[in-house]
């Protein structure tokens, strides 16, 4: 096991700077930041001082040294747009998305597993057939057209719940979070919603589909047989069988949830760190966006990892000294 | 396909009915278009920055709605000759910390705004033309140019006064942090989250006419209609940058009430008029590179393309009515325009007659390069100006990119027509005189953005002569000159001027702004 997370850790800073160098090079040729920075009024003097501050009057591979230099010391350098370090103005916006996906993930996973456990165990109902129908809609409706209906319904006609932003927040271990309370959770509901549609679909779809095939096995028969209550073979047998398939899409869905809510912070006005790249990337803020890469790269690693632990603990075939590859 | 009709009859019921939730009456909740980049008001020259800062700083002089210069923190201004300002300051005006403000806290903020570091877009072209800052007495300052600058009161309207103490010491990080918001304005800084929200809370203490808002919330709102849906269900009061497509709607709602206002933002095209052959984007009518000239240099095929472009169109169907067709460089009631230029009739015939004459009878081929992301509707203009340009026989083929590939390769000069925008933030023609038809000259500072390299000695002389011209009547006639020359000339083809819009729930106003501003202190409550 220590070898194994050795040897991962090892393939991680690898992947890290080869992504840098494509984040870098690909940001150097699409623009110059000075471009788009400046004050269009500002004079041929008032650029020249801009780029020379922003440290951009350097040859390109001078400025990836530099970066790599500072980046084995800790320091992904200064936004340019924000003048703070990069990692502080990402870490800042952490908490939103992370409480974001969090409500997301929540809402996939207990309203998307019972759902698809039913779909799967009474394939013909009605009820059955009208979960698959809405699995559908989730799958095939843009998260953003979602959105603002779900604005439109909530928030403008039934005034329900409020329309935008984030609610108030409260310090909770060390972080500034807003879903601990009622005030601030109803706030995170319909975005939560909206980013949870797809993956709710998602988790349905693939719940139902490892039970229908599950439930004709012979370890689920011989269980019945050995005339078990039904509850424990649902909830251990069948469960325990169909989560590997599901472990590994809910992490990976995770990941994406975190790293690309985008559409969803930019729709809800939620201040994470979805629109903060999508913003860095048009103003060409290349610290920012290359930190972000990176620790987006880094949290993939991480949750693959942890992946992989939860495999051999799921199944105890699984070794994770064999995972060579 | 339930939950679709049901959705969308939900859609069409908020837009008719609207919806009635009022926060409490003394709160404002506004949604901003834009992020907050930073809260140093010496740091980014950004209109979301600047115009968040008006809230909590002031300068030494104003501007109104029109952005005429009014008093600020100096009650008078006046030249004691053409190298000597000299202004006075308003007694009795309080920091927020409880401190009296005076001449040594605006001599500190001066010397501050070129030494901001890591700064972007640094604020110093404002104070680059004092040499010399002086304050006799407590309440007066005097500044010094080394030659005549007309611009300084205008200048002046750009620079926010800070406290002596934060000037000399304050980080950019302390600002954001809130330690070193202190101004003199009619709010006082309350809360800060980035990329989310600032909260300011009313200055009772203010020397002005007292906000009547005890508390209000600036939020960032980008998405358009979800900044629309946050006004309809009563999350916001007010908001900014209303799209185009929406204001004609919202203009129908009885809870809604509706500000615009031509801005200073001008949307134009320039052409290559610098080289004389093998333009990039040009191409003779059967669609061979023009080796021996570049139709774009002469000054009767840029007013026939000017000629071909329906502008009453534009702005009647892309636009929706939201901008005004432009005829020069800015709307006529700013400074320095001239009232003997007029919009360019749509005439395709005289087009091509024009055209013929130049001795394109057949035209040419060419190709324009847009923004898709930049200016209001800019992409759909661009495709409408390529096919106005196509029936008169310019074959014109469009090529629209994001902002920030489109700017990097204009400024290296790529492209041979440009579809772009110009806000002169000073709210007179001499910005975009000297920075987009001044011949390109790193030592005068002309031309910075003339992306044709258009090119006019007597045009320069009229700038240069504006630029020092201190009486304002002469100023204001040398601009109009240098205007109608720059028409005359072609050295762009004005398209339109933006519109302004905000939206307020209909017991807020706001008196729209040219400069786009969204000041809380504006917005009344109608009682």
């Amino acid at each position: 096991m220590f070898v194994f997370i050795l040897r991962r850790l090892s393939q991680t800073a690898l992947v890290l700077l080869v992504t840098s160098l494509l984040v870098f090079a690909g940001l150097f040729v699409i623009g110059d930041p000075v471009e788009i920075l400046i004050s269009p009024e500002a004079d041929q003097i008032e650029r020249e001082r801009a780029r020379v501050a922003l440290g951009l009057d350097k040859p390109g591979w001078m400025q990836y040294l530099l970066f790599v230099k500072n980046a084995a010391s800790g320091d992904l350098g200064k936004s340019f747009v924000y003048g703070r370090p990069a990692l502080d103005v990402i870490f800042e916006r952490m908490p939103a998305t992370l409480e974001l996906a969090t409500v997301a993930m929540f809402i996939s996973i207990f309203v998307g597993i019972p759902l698809g456990l039913y779909a799967g165990l009474k394939p013909d109902s009605r009820i059955a057939k009208g979960i698959m129908a809405i699995s559908i809609v989730g799958f095939s409706l843009p998260t953003f057209w979602v959105g603002l209906m779900l604005i439109m319904l909530f928030a403008v006609q039934l005034g329900w719940l409020p329309s935008t932003g984030r609610g108030p927040t409260t310090e909770f271990l060390g972080m500034q979070l807003s879903i601990v309370h009622w005030d601030g959770l109803k706030y995170a509901l319909l975005p939560g919603l909206n980013l949870a549609l797809f993956k709710l679909s998602l988790i349905i779809r693939l719940t139902r589909a490892q039970v229908r095939e599950n439930v004709l096995l012979d370890y689920m028969r011989f269980a019945r047989a050995k005339g078990l209550r039904k509850s424990r073979v649902l909830g251990v047998h069948l469960l325990k069988n169909i989560m590997i398939p599901l472990v590994t899409v809910i992490g990976l869905e995770l990941g994406s949830v975190i790293a690309f809510a985008i559409v969803t912070e930019s729709i809800f006005a939620w201040p994470g760190m979805g629109k903060l790249v999508i913003d860095s990337i048009f103003q060409l803020d290349r610290p920012v966006v290359v930190a972000y890469l990176m620790i987006t790269v880094l949290m993939f690693v991480f949750i693959n990892l942890v992946i992989d632990i939860l495999y051999s603990i799921l199944d105890p075939r699984v070794r994770l000294t064999a995972a060579k590859n | 396909m339930r939950f679709l009709q049901r959705a969308s009859s939900a859609l069409i019921a908020a837009l008719c009915a609207g919806s009635a939730l009022f926060a409490s009456a003394n709160e404002l909740t506004i949604g901003l278009s834009a992020p907050i980049t930073s809260l140093d008001p010496h740091y980014h020259n950004l209109t979301p920055n600047n115009a968040l800062s008006l809230n909590v700083f002031e300068d030494l002089l104003s501007t109104d709605e029109f952005q005429n210069i009014k008093p600020g923190l100096a009650e008078s201004w006046r030249n004691l000759d053409p190298l000597t300002y000299e202004f006075k300051l308003r007694k009795g005006v309080k920091w927020h910390d409880g401190s009296p403000f005076v001449a040594a806290d605006v001599l500190a903020s001066l010397k501050r705004v070129p030494n901001v570091p890591n700064s972007p877009a640094s604020f110093a072209v404002f104070v680059r033309s004092i040499v010399e800052a002086t304050a006799p007495d407590e309440h007066t300052v005097i500044l010094k140019t080394a030659e005549p600058n007309p611009g300084l009161a205008s200048d002046m309207t750009s620079v926010r006064i800070l406290p002596k103490a934060i000037a000399e010491s304050a980080t950019t990080e302390d600002f954001n942090s809130g330690k070193a918001m202190i101004g003199t304005g009619p709010f006082k800084f309350a809360e800060y989250k980035p990329g989310d929200r600032v909260v300011l809370v009313r200055n009772d203490q203010y020397w002005g006419e007292k906000p009547d808002w005890t508390r209000v919330q600036m939020r960032m709102v980008a998405n358009n209609a979800t900044r629309v849906a946050a006004l309809l269900a009563g999350d916001l009061q007010m908001i900014e940058n209303v799209p185009t497509s929406d204001v004609k709607r919202l203009m129908g709602d009885k809870n809604l009430a509706v500000a615009q206002v031509v801005s200073n933002r001008l949307i134009y095209l320039h052409m290559d008029s610098n080289r004389t052959q093998n333009s990039p984007f040009v191409r003779t009518a059967d669609g061979k590179p023009m080796e021996n000239a570049n139709p774009l240099t002469d000054p009767r095929v840029r007013r026939a393309m000017s000629m071909a472009i329906n502008r009453d169109a534009i702005v009647d169907r892309i636009m929706e009515t939201v901008a005004v067709p432009a005829g020069q460089l800015l709307a006529e009631q700013f400074f320095g325009t001239s009232k003997n230029l007029k919009v360019d009739k749509y005439d395709p015939e005289g087009a091509k007659k024009l055209l013929a004459q130049a001795g394109y009878p057949n035209g040419f081929q060419l190709t324009l390069h847009s923004p898709n992301n930049r200016y209001i509707n800019d992409e759909k203009i661009a495709q409408a100006i390529a096919q106005f340009l196509t029936r008169v026989g310019i074959v014109t083929k469009l090529e629209t990119m994001p902002s920030n590939i489109f700017f990097t390769r204009a400024s290296k000069l790529e492209f041979s027509t440009i579809l772009a925008g110009w806000g002169a933030s000073s709210g007179d023609t001499s910005s975009p005189l000297r920075s987009l038809l001044g011949t390109f000259d790193a030592k005068t500072g002309f031309g910075a953005a003339n992306r044709g390299r258009f090119s006019n000695a007597e045009l320069d002389a009229l700038i240069a002569e504006a630029a020092v011209e201190i009486d304002t009547e002469k100023r204001r006639a040398k601009l109009a000159q240098a205007s109608e020359k720059a028409i005359e000339q072609m050295g762009l083809i004005p398209l339109h001027y933006e519109v302004s819009v905000w939206a307020t729930k209909s017991n807020v106003t706001y008196v729209a702004r040219a400069d786009q501003y969204t000041l809380a202190q504006e917005a009344k409550l109608k009682k």
